[in-house]
């Protein structure tokens, strides 16, 4: 049975589009209120068992905003399959899939962080790799790269080395002896 | 004895005896140096290696590595720093004893070296006084090690004695805190944070 | 009249009747310097006397913009960037971007450029599992084996030296194949340090597998199933040291792996004893397809090692100052390499898991986004189920066996 048989036989009567991508992987685009039992559905009947990844695309300035990508390993038939979905950019959010992968939750708070997208029902959803109080969601397309301010501890840093008086003489070169 | 206490109360003007002590105390500490390194990423490895069996660093007296700060008067920053990890790395530097000195391994220390992003600090000089600066990426050991012994003749430069008698505080906290480099070595950035603050003019004495 | 005797108040202090091995939790806070975290990790660790109730990783305090970088760089200056995300294995890094971009752009690697990148994976991964072991030993204590193996890593270093001209961070590899050619003097050093190299990583195992203390500290520690490691989204040794057998050289070969004969150990207890059984068994079948692509090196001599389709493949430089074909094409990938549309994802068998680059191309020379899949946020992950209801000097010995990279992990 190839992967596309396989697939169609576990979300039998539901929605999706299929393709294939450069390499030869099945994508599936779903829904966004069609993912999670569709990653169900492909984990306990088409034996999709591992979670490679989960990131997302800005598709800036194109509407919906942003497609979040999943994609999952089958051990056992060493092939892989894809999921989109794309989602508004205003207050994007997505129900979470770490009660069916515990494995995705970091990525899942990477999106967050990088995109500023929601995901329903993760718990602890914070920063992964900004500090906490940063403000920005930094791989967003209108975000530049060189970052658009400083931080919080920048620009404390900037003031109190202003502000600290530094003695920049060399001892001696001092005139006063 | 009278020359002899003469040229004890002018200690800054390259009396015999305080010069010689000034040596000894140089000589001890620059044979001594105990280096704390501050691993952060790749030049991390190169620096391991350093310490390892090949190039070795405890020929030079470096060999007691203290990974607490409280213990060390070295600090290599080997890898990139982030501003989420600046805190972390001002803190302990700042938990080091005096005298304290302070290498930037590799250009991201330096100078931010490939990462011009949003979260890297563009050079650990923003945020702490550095020595010497090691470029490469990773520099090889035997950068460093010469690093290290370019240290050691800076060491040797040192007045402690002199600063003692004469009051003076010749470069406070003895990590030439001076040589603190406004952003940019004091050039007005294109960066856009500047713009925000008007009043955060880049001073114009050269730094 | 007041007594003037001073009386002192006897505090009665606040461990009297306390269990003395059970408490109110306390949080530690471990990192994001310290020796033995290998590299920037945070941990807060919940502690109820010496019992870790709950563990949470904080990353990022490397987290260097790499994807973002991708974007504004361009698909060939981000190869240098590569190098730097599991700085251990540089060249698998190189390799496994390539492949992804050679899926985007459809291009096959001849015959010799594959066996050179197998050799290069191989010798990267052996260096991987070499401060592997380096640093766990040390951080348990075992100092020695912190020179031993970089003993072995400073040989590799100078072998890589001589191919690729730098000790680590070579960024070798191109699309469509690498850089330059192997000489037939590199291959023969190669050769010998293989040889020399079976032998040490014997000494190793004399050193630690029979060793009291290194069997106490790891074995029964930081035990993982091999469903619930499938569920945390593990892979390599950490998978393959819970007894499930599944290695993508094997199992979805690429570069030409089904050609070489080698054996992938497996698990049984998913400890971290086992974790470091599989590591040293991948040493030595790594070393036997480095002799396998020696061999299939020197019967393949002279042959291409770079693909040779000119939207993508730099020309070489002779040609590129008498011939004005060629001057255009050498311009065009310099400046503006464009990747056809599409979006394509290849993993590789890093030393850590699964790393790969999931690339989207809009056609232009800059990505819509290169995402990193890094086996080393999974591995960070899996920290607090690893060391739930463990005592506190399991840390060491669980972040050291589940062996991630803070640059790839934080990207």
């Amino acid at each position: 049975m190839s992967t596309l048989e396989r697939v169609q036989a576990a979300l039998a009567g539901r929605e999706f589009t299929s393709s294939v991508s450069r390499e030869g992987t099945l994508v599936l685009e779903v829904e966004p209120a069609a993912v999670w039992e569709t990653v169900r559905r492909l984990r306990d009947m088409a034996g999709f068992d591992t979670n490679t990844f989960v990131t997302a695309i800005d598709r800036f300035p194109a509407e919906p905003r942003f497609e979040l990508v999943w994609q999952f390993l089958s051990s056992a038939h060493a092939d892989r399959v894809r999921v989109r979905a794309r989602i508004d950019g205003t207050n994007p959010h997505v129900r979470t899939i770490i009660d069916l992968f515990p494995g995705t939750a970091f990525s899942e708070r990477e999106c967050w962080d990088m995109f500023g997208i929601r995901f329903d029902g993760h718990a602890g959803l914070k920063r992964l790799l900004m500090p906490q109080a940063y403000e920005h969601f930094p791989l967003r397309k209108d975000f530049p790269h060189q970052g658009i301010e400083p931080d919080r501890l920048y620009r404390e840093w900037d003031r109190a080395r202003r502000e600290r008086p530094v003695n920049r003489d060399l001892p001696h070169t001092s005139e006063k002896h | 004895m009278g020359s002899l206490i003469e040229v004890e109360q002018q200690p800054d003007q390259q009396g015999f005896l305080w010069t010689r002590l000034d040596e000894l105390v140089n000589w001890g500490r620059k044979n001594s140096l105990w280096p704390m390194p501050l691993g952060l990423s790749c030049c991390g490895i190169e620096l391991m290696a350093m310490i390892g069996p090949k190039f070795d660093l405890a020929r030079f007296g470096a060999e007691a590595a203290r990974f607490s700060p409280r213990q060390a008067d070295l600090m290599i920053v080997a890898g990139t720093l982030t501003w989420k990890m600046a805190e972390a790395a001002r803190t302990i530097y700042d938990q080091m004893p005096d005298p304290k000195w302070v290498i930037a391994m590799g250009v991201c220390s330096s100078s931010g070296g490939m990462y011009d992003s949003y979260s890297v600090v563009q050079g650990i000089d923003m945020i702490l006084p550095v020595d010497v600066y090691v470029p490469g990426c990773p520099p090889r050991p035997d950068a460093v090690i010469d690093a290290i012994l370019k240290l050691q003749k800076k060491i040797e430069r040192e007045r402690p004695f002199a600063e003692l008698f004469s009051g003076d505080n010749f470069d406070e906290g003895k990590g030439s805190e001076r040589f603190v480099r406004a952003p940019n070595h004091g050039v007005p950035t294109t960066r856009s944070h500047e713009l925000l603050e008007p009043e955060a003019k880049v001073p114009s004495e050269p730094a | 009249m007041a007594s003037t005797t001073k009386v002192f108040e006897y505090n009665r202090g606040s461990l009297e009747g306390d269990d003395p091995l059970h408490g109110e939790l306390m949080e530690l806070n471990m990192g994001p310097q310290h020796p033995a975290t290998h590299g920037v990790l945070r941990l807060r660790v919940m502690l109820d006397g010496e019992t870790m109730r709950e563990v949470e990783p904080d990353v990022g305090y490397l987290h260097r913009g790499k994807e973002k970088t991708c974007e504004s760089l361009g698909w060939r200056k981000f190869f240098v960037h590569t190098d730097r995300l599991d700085y251990v294995q540089p060249l698998l890094n190189n390799c496994a971007y390539a492949f992804s971009l050679e899926k985007l752009a459809g291009l096959e690697v001849p015959e010799r450029g594959q066996i050179i990148r197998v050799l290069l994976m191989e010798l990267s991964r052996i260096g991987a599992h070499l401060i592997y072991l380096g640093t766990t030993a040390i951080d348990l204590g075992a100092v020695t084996m912190f020179f031993f193996t970089f003993k072995e890593r400073e040989t590799l270093y100078t072998l890589l030296d001589a191919y690729t001209g730098h000790r680590m961070n070579n960024t070798y590899i191109r699309i469509g194949g690498v850089y330059a050619d192997v000489e037939d003097e590199v291959g023969r050093e190669i050769g010998k340090w293989l040889e020399h190299f079976l032998t040490a990583v014997d000494e190793f195992e004399s050193m630690l597998s029979g060793n009291r203390i290194w069997y106490d500290r790891n074995r029964d520690i930081g035990v993982i199933s091999k469903e619930l490691a499938l569920a945390w989204s593990l892979n390599g040794p950490n998978l393959r040291g819970s007894g499930f057998d599944f290695d993508l050289r094997k199992q979805m070969p690429y570069s030409g792996y089904e050609r070489y004969e080698f054996e992938v150990p497996v698990g049984t207890r998913g400890d971290c004893f086992d974790r470091y059984l599989v590591r040293v068994e991948e040493m030595r079948q790594s070393a036997k397809i480095c002799r396998q692509a020696l061999d299939l090196l020197q019967k393949t001599k002279g042959g291409e090692f770079l693909a040779d389709d000119r939207r993508f493949v730099l020309p070489p430089k002779d040609k590129v100052k008498s011939s004005m074909e060629e001057l255009i094409h050498q311009f065009k990938i310099v400046t503006d390499m464009a990747l056809p549309q599409g979006e394509a994802y290849h993993g590789v068998e890093s030393s850590k898991g699964e790393l790969g680059f999931f690339v989207v191309s809009d056609g232009t020379s800059h990505p819509v986004r290169c995402h990193i899949r890094a086996p080393g946020l999974m591995n960070v992950q899996a920290i607090p189920v690893l060391m739930k209801d463990r005592l506190f000097s399991d840390t060491v010995s669980i972040i050291g066996s589940l062996d991630f990279v803070m640059g790839e992990v934080d990207r």
